[in-house]
């Protein structure tokens, strides 16, 4: 089967959708993610999806539901590279994407993830080096 | 049928000509800065000369038979280009109707003894004079509704420039209504700029919007939601005073969006939040 490879960089997971997004595939992105998160106690996600033209409005919820069950698990979501089209079908289906957090490219959005997640690292390494 | 009417009307085409013509000139509304005498003897001639032509006794009577398809089209054709050349529509109006007269006082003149036959004639070219005066009507409104439509595409085109005021700050200055399919263009051409510039902050400008409704308010927010998806970030300026006070008496919940007063506090908060200070150079008074 499918399956959306989900690429670990330092306390980051990096997901590219390259090919459009059916439902199951979907779903399963969603359940791994949150399983790796959990398993490498990641504190951010960065999921782009430039590649995808077409977004209804189960992948808008799973979008939203990975960037929720993230939160809970302490990591921040980043969906960045969102096509004009993709925004506007968003928007007119009246998904905002409340729980994540956007960027235009990947180069913006790690940029973003470095802010929101900077001082937490640095007090966990500032609290690692004594010991 | 002692006499043909079609026949005795293709007979008399100069004379209805020059009737018609008579008519038109008559008339006061006649406009010559629109069209010169000659060129509207031309056309008249033009368009008798195929009505005639194809009129018989039989379609006269019948006047949405398929003979007379050319005379409607070039009918058609007068009226649409009279539409765009300015004409009103009385003036067209009564270029057709003048041919009536034209023909019935030629008719008269012609079968004076006979007042069946004058009376079924005059009946049926009323008819057919009235078919084609819809005709011109409906085309004539028609090309006026498309040089309207070609104005509109072109007002909603030139009214929505992206302007890239600085390095990853974008403006878009809005003028006029704001409604559901100048929204689509606005909320296309943005997000299109805000990819293709990789700008990271966005002003909607409304002082030229003249009123905010419920409905444009939605829009607006709308355009800011879809901002936000792609990663930037949105500012609306310039709301009046006015349209602050029906925002709010509307009820509409503009927290969460930032607002300024003019492009120019708009652009500072932009600066700020790339980081970016203006300064003013302190001149050097050494080299003096």
């Amino acid at each position: 089967m499918d399956r959306i490879p989900i690429l670990r960089m330092g306390n980051l997971l990096l997901v590219t959708i390259q090919i459009d997004l059916y439902d199951r595939l979907a779903t399963n992105l969603e359940s791994d993610l949150v399983q790796m998160v959990s398993k490498t106690q990641a504190k951010g996600v960065l999921i782009d999806i430039s590649a995808l033209s077409i977004v209804d409005s189960f992948m808008g919820r799973i979008l939203g539901n990975i960037g929720s069950m993230s939160k809970i698990l302490d990591a921040e979501t980043v969906v960045v590279g969102m096509q004009p089209a993709v925004a506007i079908t968003l928007i007119e289906l009246g998904l905002e994407l409340k729980g994540v957090h956007t960027a235009l490219n990947v180069e913006k959005g790690m940029e973003l993830l470095r802010i929101k997640i900077g001082p937490d690292e640095e007090t966990d390494s500032d609290e690692d080096s004594p010991e | 049928m002692a006499t043909d009417i079609a026949k005795l009307l293709q007979r008399k085409q100069k004379k209805v000509l020059e009737y018609w013509m008579n008519n038109q000139l008559m008339n006061e509304g006649l406009r010559q800065d629109l069209m010169s005498n000659d060129e509207l003897r031309n056309l008249s001639n033009e368009f008798l000369e195929s009505l005639l032509k194809a009129l018989t006794d039989k379609n006269l009577k019948e006047t949405n038979s398929d003979d007379l398809e050319d005379v409607r089209e070039i009918l058609a054709g007068i009226s649409i280009s009279r539409a765009q050349q300015g004409y009103s529509p009385a003036e067209t109006g009564i270029y057709l109707f003048s041919l009536k007269d034209a023909i019935i006082s030629i008719l008269q003149a012609e079968v004076k003894d006979d007042y069946a036959l004058l009376f079924d004639a005059m009946y049926n070219i009323n008819r057919l004079m009235d078919s084609l005066a819809i005709i011109s009507f409906e085309t004539f409104i028609k090309g006026r509704e498309e040089v309207i439509l070609r104005q509109t595409d072109e007002i909603s085109e030139i009214s929505t420039p992206v302007i890239r005021v600085w390095d990853g700050i974008l403006a878009l200055p809005i003028i006029g209504t704001l409604d559901s399919a100048r929204t689509q263009v606005v909320m296309e051409s943005l997000l299109q700029q805000i990819v293709d510039s990789g700008s990271t902050i966005a002003i909607l400008d409304i002082s030229g919007v003249a009123a905010v409704d419920s409905l444009v308010a939605q829009h607006l927010i709308k355009t800011v939601a879809a901002t936000r998806l792609m990663g930037a970030e949105c500012i609306i300026s310039g709301i009046r005073p006015e349209i602050a006070q029906t925002i709010v008496h509307l009820g509409i919940d503009l927290t969460g969006i930032i607002t300024k007063a003019t492009l120019a506090s708009a652009l500072k908060q932009a600066y700020a939040m790339l980081n970016l200070t203006v300064r003013k150079l302190e001149k050097d008074k050494t080299l003096n």
